[in-house]
């Protein structure tokens, strides 16, 4: 399966944000810890929704957390 | 391995387990009376009528066994709800399943129309049944593992 053609910076915000546990912010943005892994290594790219929610709890804008490979 | 991946693996080998024993029990012990060659409608009728509820059944008490002990081996709970993922992975698994299912349909009208015996279509249908359960847990385990 090819890697997801979006990054993101899920792990480094987690760990700015009081090393906030991968359970912790899937419960905050209502989907499994599972998917939380999936979307750190890259095998997965959320939905928008999903995608919005995540930056909100970090509090940053969406484009902070998430980018297009390539961009970065 | 996730509780997903888990869930699927113990599913996929409940499947072979349930498949298994019960055409052993149904080709020894002939609870639908011997397969008749000539006329084996009623013999695969009830194979595959029976076989349904008693997969269902099994795999019930399969998956309330596996959640018991799973909660008491690693204290963690369940997730009792899917979310995107799982939703487009369930997706996923089910195209596969159901072009596997449809290949072997096609392949056992094709059994029929070569003028092969009536018991050779329902062969084939059983077991793309059975092939398409398959692909779907292993598809499921595919995309958990490597990603959508």
């Amino acid at each position: 399966m090819a890697k997801s053609l979006i990054g993101n910076h899920v792990r480094k915000f987690r760990f700015h944000h009081d090393e906030m546990t991968q359970q912790q912010l899937a419960d905050q943005v209502g989907v499994t810890r599972q998917t939380i892994v999936a979307i750190e290594k890259g095998n997965y790219s959320p939905s928008l929704e999903l995608a919005f929610r995540i930056a909100r709890v970090f509090g940053a804008p969406i484009e902070d957390i998430f980018f297009l490979e390539g961009e970065q | 391995m996730s509780i997903q991946e888990k869930k699927n693996a113990v599913s996929l080998i409940s499947s072979f387990l349930i498949f298994g024993l019960y055409s052993l029990y149904v080709f020894q012990n002939e609870p639908f009376g011997a397969l008749d060659p000539d006329s084996p409608y009623r013999f695969w009728g009830s194979f595959i009528l029976i076989l349904i509820p008693v997969t269902i059944i099994a795999k019930i008490v399969i998956s309330i066994v596996f959640s018991i002990l799973h909660r008491i081996a690693t204290k963690e709970d369940e997730p009792n709800f899917a979310d995107e993922l799982d939703k487009l992975i369930g997706l996923k698994a089910s195209r596969n399943s159901y072009y596997t299912f449809i290949l072997g349909f096609v392949l056992a009208m094709a059994s029929l129309a070569a003028g092969m015996a009536p018991g050779a279509m329902f062969i084939i249908l059983v077991a793309s049944g059975f092939l398409a359960e398959v692909t779907d847990y292993v598809s499921q385990l595919y995309y958990y593992r490597k990603g959508v």
